[in-house]
């Protein structure tokens, strides 16, 4: 009898299907079984992890990176929803505020690793004895902006926070929305310690004729800068130098009326099986090795016995001009305040003009 | 018949469907090498009880014996038939052989045994040397012949047959209809056919059921059926007849109109609304003296040729109409044409009598 | 006569149907499938959205969030943008689909197979590709910017553009169907009573697909409705729900009131699948009738109307992709567009490299693999078993659900409820087997449904035949059943592939370092400012979706071949 698959043949139809399901079920083994294999959270540039894994397990032997890296916000939303089984032993490079949102959950544990004196206060949390994050480098807000762009509309460069209300800049302008980006929150943050609450919200106001959009992301207005699509967007320095690199007719000002900005921090996940290898990692990533990596990518360290060049196409001056003291428990006690205010004012505003 | 025990007894089954009840209360015996038709028009419960008695839908209440054993609950994997859709369900991807050996090949049934088992069923069903085809290269006709040969293929003690000529066309229905009796015959396997076409179940069935909104109407032979139906609606479901409502005189007389005839007593009360029936083929216009032996005087008002014989539309004097078939030889012989007057002779015995006037009477 | 008319008894006991080892054994395969749902899907979401009744330390709080929600003016702003988008997008993609359905079932055109082809483009992008290649094209540095004379691509154009490209496939596979059954007979004699073309169009092709033009309608509707990708790139600022989510999730963390989102996000899906249960109701009895198939005849005007309708719509999904391709070779968009294949090298952009879309294709195999095997069993079990009606019937309202849950919503529910410390199935957590749970539970409802409409074509009496010949139904399921609706398997095997190549919002909380995926790397690159590695990583993408896909016709074209001595087409 001859059939056109035959039983044979669907059995081992069957068979394969079952094999290799099973086969590439089963996710390969990463690493050796004696390493100890810490699970590292983060939110840095992906071109840095290698970089920074090579370093820390050259210095660390027997222990293992292995990263999960994704945007702040939705690192730090995973890190929220696995609060009742973390999975995370370290979070290496995450906005401090962040760590503080984290800590205030009471998921950091309390850990001052070696070489703890040498960070900068700004970098620390001194508030008690005991802190749960340390700082690494800071990033701050800034405007970037399209040189050819500009030129074809006639725009001057703008070089404080004042020169972004002059009409001439109506509808040219973008930034993150602060509800949905961290940049965008630092910068308003910034302006309402900058100007007063008062003198903040009406800055916002005015601002507001000029900006064309709020974006959902803290590097997108400065991308949409080096793409052309507008011709200024308020952002931070990192994405912006990185255009530059690739070539993108792009300027990046740091605005000389003062910054807000934030820090890249690590933190151990309270309850962690690791905890001595986690401690190593907490320790390395305060190091005056680790601080010259991340100076790499980043102008203003943690460690005051680093003295930190300038990268490549770096705006000068970022540290000058970063507004100290930057009171970020209070700003984040009031961040929910904050939002609602921005988002009766503005956010509802966000019809197509 | 009565002399022996059923094969398959059915007491008091019911299915409800919801609300709607699809077999009231029904109560039948089958017996061994019989061959029964189910016969109703749609919606009447014929398929609801042949899936009931093969368990694809079990009854409501009821119970169902076979070969002595209850049963009523057993899903069909566990009760002995083999069963022919409508549809043939014959599977599309597997050969002639593999349809009809696909009970066998489960067992432990040699390779060799199952070829032979196989090559007599086809031989059996006059498909040998088909073996290799798929359902999709055999006409209607065959791809009947192999479904029945697969249902056949484990001897079963039941043959159970959904309408399974329906999808052929005329002559070929007619052809297979013979060739299913004589192979039913042949193997003796109790069998029962479920159908619409009344001309089918007379020509086939040993008994037929005639069924009607769930109920059994009348159970009997086809002579029984046809000429004696029990109520009016196998009546005018079996077969041409006519319904004239008229009254009774007096016991054995009845009044049709201006006329009085002789008709059987029935045992029905006098006075109005008493349904006459009366086939058309059983209407004499030879050989009939003028007002006597049940004549009426009548008007044909016009004929149709239907081949072997003519209907011819006769009216009474009342004004109501009657339907009278006549062969050829008459016609030619009376030189029958419409608007001529006729007289016709409707004999006693062929009449029968149903209560209650001619509309509820026919819808039972 | 032996048979007496015995008057029946209305007490009568009710006879209770034996069930047999092999229906036992049904029951039990059903109730595993419901145990599935109810652990991949029921409880995920049921813990993810009591999270809208609770505050953050998951006190209950009853309809607080609610009340919050409905008294801030920016939310009910978003769902009035949202409504507002949806309903504009479903006009335009029901208009363009049902054109270009038309034309591939019922013109003379040529090259229908190529058109058809052409069609599935959108399919097989992830979403952040087309959003990219609309910024290229219509972005203020756009070279088809002219076309939105002035307007801003950013917000309701931008959105409804992008969710127009990608609902456009999903219509038209509707609406083709729908076209494809139309009754020869009806035209004949429409054409005989002297009807103009316009008057039969509107008595009879109309009403004909009526209710596949009503099914399409909302399933396009509650693609836009609940779809991330476009507006996140596109939409600027303007504000829908499912980027409300993200908002109130990422930017917040403020999982309650993204449950609330959420919540609110599932009921107009819930409402519309309602509609659809009553249309596809309805649609049976209208397709019992026996019908001759119409072949279409030439018209010379009407065939090149429709062969310029069809190019202009083909050409712009081709112009979206092209730009895509374009936007991956060129060097620095805008200011210089010489190419480059430098981007198409992913190590540029961190060490993972290619790994990811190993990943992706190992994900992609799993849930092809093992999404069929369930899904099309499970469908079996639901169609064809005897008995167990009532959990059959919860089984098939389960297996509709997750068309209505937007991606987010699905994967923070499985964080909550696979992470929890007292599920013991937490071991998956955070490897490639939640991924592929997901990724089949994400896309079950489609491949039920094509499933379900395979086997009701199937006879509905080969499992009483089998019965009858005591063959047991696993037996016939694997021998009959599977062989006749290999083209259906193939198509959810493929359909399901393809989605899990290019998935996002449900997996991205969901991968870890070793499961990382391609389609969330092209994003996370994008992120990081690497647009063009970003652009080349979702063509990789594409292409290899589209192989997939062309292996498919391959082989179901070779079925079809050595199958057509029982296969009648």
């Amino acid at each position: 009898m001859k059939n056109w698959i035959s039983r044979r043949q669907m059995a081992l139809m069957g068979a394969a299907v079952l094999a290799t399901a099973a086969t590439m079920f089963v996710a390969p083994q990463a690493s050796l079984a004696d390493d100890v294999v810490l699970k590292v959270y983060t939110a840095l540039e992906e071109e840095q992890l290698p970089v920074y894994k090579e370093a820390f397990e050259k210095a660390n032997p027997g222990i293992t990176i292995e990263w999960q890296r994704d945007s702040t916000g939705v690192i730090a939303a995973r890190l929220l929803a696995e609060k009742q089984n973390r999975q995370a032993d370290v979070v290496w490079g995450l906005a401090a505020t962040s760590l503080m949102v984290l800590d205030k959950e009471g998921m950091l544990e309390r850990y001052s690793p070696q070489g703890f004196d040498q960070i900068k206060d700004d970098f620390k949390d001194t508030r008690n004895g005991w802190p749960t994050w340390v700082g690494m480098d800071a990033w701050a807000s800034a405007i970037c902006y399209n040189k050819v762009e500009a030129e074809k509309l006639g725009l001057p460069k703008p070089t404080s926070w004042k020169d972004l209300l002059d009409p001439v800049y109506k509808d040219q302008i973008v930034m993150p929305n602060p509800g949905s980006s961290g940049t965008g929150f630092l910068t308003v943050s910034a302006w309402l310690q900058l100007f007063g609450d008062k003198g903040g919200w009406d800055y916002m106001g005015k601002l507001h004729e000029n900006i064309k959009t709020y974006l959902h992301s803290g590097s997108k207005p400065c991308k949409a800068a080096g793409a052309g699509e507008y011709p200024i967007g308020i952002s931070f320095a990192y994405p912006g130098v990185k255009l530059i690199n690739d070539g993108a007719p792009v300027e990046v000002i740091l605005p000389k009326d003062g910054i807000g900005w934030d820090m890249e921090a690590t933190a151990i996940m309270k309850g962690t099986k690791n905890l001595e290898a986690a401690k190593k990692l907490a320790d390395f990533a305060a190091s005056a090795d680790a601080n010259k990596l991340y100076n790499e990518s980043y102008q203003v360290l943690a460690r005051k016995d680093v003295t930190p060049t300038l990268p490549a196409n770096y705006p000068a001056d970022e540290e000058k001009l970063m507004i100290t003291p930057n009171n970020f428990y209070e700003m984040a006690d009031r961040r929910q305040a904050i939002l609602d205010e921005w988002q009766r004012s503005f956010g509802s505003k966000d019809a197509p003009k | 018949m009565s002399g022996r025990h059923p094969y398959l007894r059915i007491e008091f089954v019911s299915k409800n469907f919801g609300d709607f009840q699809a077999l009231k209360s029904i109560s039948l015996d089958i017996y061994p090498g019989e061959f029964v038709c189910f016969l109703g028009p749609s919606g009447c419960g014929k398929t609801t009880l042949l899936r009931a008695i093969a368990g694809l839908d079990i009854q409501t209440s009821g119970r169902i014996l076979q070969a002595g054993g209850d049963i009523s609950g057993l899903p069909p994997s566990q009760r002995d038939f083999g069963i022919v859709f409508q549809s043939y369900a014959l599977f599309p991807n597997l050969t002639v052989a593999a349809n009809v050996g696909y009970g066998l090949a489960g067992g432990k049934m040699p390779r060799a045994d199952i070829d032979k088992r196989v090559s007599e069923l086809l031989a059996m069903v006059g498909l040998s040397g088909q073996e290799l085809k798929y359902p999709a290269q055999l006409s209607g006709g065959q791809q009947q012949r192999v479904a029945l040969a697969r249902a056949l293929a484990m001897s079963p003690g039941l043959l159970l047959l959904d309408e399974p000529l329906s999808a052929l066309d005329a002559r070929v229905r007619q052809h297979l209809r013979a060739e299913l009796k004589q192979l039913q015959r042949r193997i003796n396997v109790t069998t029962i056919m479920v159908t619409h076409d009344q001309e089918e179940a007379l020509a086939i069935a040993d008994r037929i059921v005639v069924m009607n909104e769930g109920r059994i109407e009348q159970v009997g032979t086809p002579i029984e059926i046809y000429r004696q139906p029990a109520a009016a609606f196998v009546a005018d479901f079996v077969g041409q007849m006519n319904f004239l409502t008229v009254d009774i005189e007096a016991p054995g007389l009845i009044r049709l109109g201006q006329a009085v005839l002789e008709a059987p007593d029935a045992n029905l009360a006098a006075g109005h609304g008493v349904t006459l029936c009366i086939r058309p083929e059983d209407i004499q216009v030879r050989g009939i003296a003028d007002g006597k032996g049940n004549t009426l005087l009548t008007k044909i008002e016009h004929m149709e040729f239907l081949g072997s014989f003519c209907r011819a539309e006769l009216r009474l004097a009342c004004g109501r109409a009657l339907h009278a078939d006549f062969s050829i030889n008459a016609m030619r012989d009376l030189g029958l044409v419409p608007g001529q007057e006729l007289q016709v002779a409707l004999p006693p015995e062929r009449i029968r009598l149903f209560p209650g006037e001619e509309k509820a009477a026919r819808h039972g | 006569m032996a048979d007496i008319a015995l008057a029946g008894t209305a007490t009568a006991p009710r006879i209770k149907a034996k069930v047999s080892g092999e229906e036992w054994g049904a029951r039990a395969a059903l109730l595993v499938l419901g145990a599935y749902l109810v652990i991949t899907l029921a409880l995920p979401l049921y813990t993810l959205l009591t999270k809208s009744v609770q505050d953050k330390n998951g006190q209950f709080i009853g309809l607080a969030n609610f009340a919050r929600y409905f008294d801030d003016p920016a939310m009910l702003q978003s769902l009035g943008n949202t409504v507002y988008v949806s309903i504009l997008g479903t006009v335009i993609t029901i208009t363009l689909a049902f054109i270009y359905a038309y034309a591939l079932t019922r013109t003379c055109l040529r090259g229908r197979g190529l058109f058809r082809a052409i069609a599935l483009i959108p399919l097989l992008a992830p979403s952040l590709l087309p959003g990219l290649a609309l910024i290229y094209l219509f972005g203020n540095q756009g070279i088809l910017k002219f076309v939105l004379l002035g307007h801003e691509v950013y917000g309701p154009i931008g959105i409804v553009i992008g969710e127009v490209f990608f609902a456009f496939p999903h219509a038209l596979m509707i609406l083709i169907t729908a076209l494809a059954v139309a009754d020869a007979r009806l035209y004949e004699a429409a054409e005989s009573l002297r009807a103009k073309p316009a008057r039969i169009f509107f008595t009879v092709t109309l009403p004909g697909c009526r209710y596949g033009l009503v099914s399409a309608a909302l399933v396009v509707f509650t693609l836009i409705f609940t779809d991330f990708g476009v507006p996140k790139v596109i939409g600027g600022s303007y504000n829908v729900l499912a980027t409300d989510v993200y908002r109130q999730v990422i930017g917040q963390f403020n999982f309650q009131m993204g449950a609330v989102v959420g919540l609110i996000l599932l009921l107009p899906a819930v409402l519309s699948f309602a509609v659809d249960r009553m249309v596809q109701r309805k649609q049976v009895a209208l397709l019992s009738a026996r019908a001759v198939p119409l072949q279409p005849k030439p018209r010379q005007t009407i065939d090149r109307l429709f062969l310029v309708l069809v190019a202009l719509v083909a050409g712009f999904l081709l112009l979206v992709l092209g730009m895509a391709v374009f936007g991956s070779l060129a060097k620095l968009w805008p200011y210089n567009l010489s190419l480059t294949l430098k981007w198409y090298d992913f190590s540029r952009v961190g060490t993972d490299g290619w790994g990811p879309y190993f990943n992706s294709l190992r994900l992609a195999a799993c849930v092809a693999l093992i999404g069929t095997t369930i899904i099309f069993s499970g469908a079996y079990l639901i169609e064809k078993s005897r008995g167990a009606t009532r959990l059959r019937m919860v089984l098939h309202f389960l297996a509709m659900i997750p068309l209505a849950v937007p991606g987010i919503v699905l994967g923070l529910s499985y964080i909550f409820f696979f992470n929890a410390p007292d599920n013991p199935l937490n071991f998956i957590y955070g490897t490639m087997a939640v991924l592929v749970v997901n990724t089949v539970c994400h896309f079950y409802t489609v491949s039920h449904l094509t499933a379900v409409t395979a086997l009701k074509q199937v006879d509905a009496e080969f499992e009483a035949v089998g019965a009858s010949l005591k063959v047991p139904f696993y037996r016939t399921f694997w021998r009959v059943t599977v062989p006749i609706c290999l083209p259906a398997v193939l198509d959810i095997a493929v359909y399901l592939f393809i989605n899990a190549m290019t998935t996002v919002s449900a997996v991205i909380f969901l991968y870890s370092a070793e499961t990382k995926l391609m389609s969330i790397n092209a994003i996370n690159t994008d992120d990081a400012g690497n647009t063009a590695t970003a652009c080349a990583m979702g063509i990789v993408i594409v292409a290899t979706s589209a192989i997939v896909k062309g292996l498919q016709v391959l082989v179901v074209g070779g079925l079809e071949r050595r199958t057509q001595a029982w296969r009648k087409r």
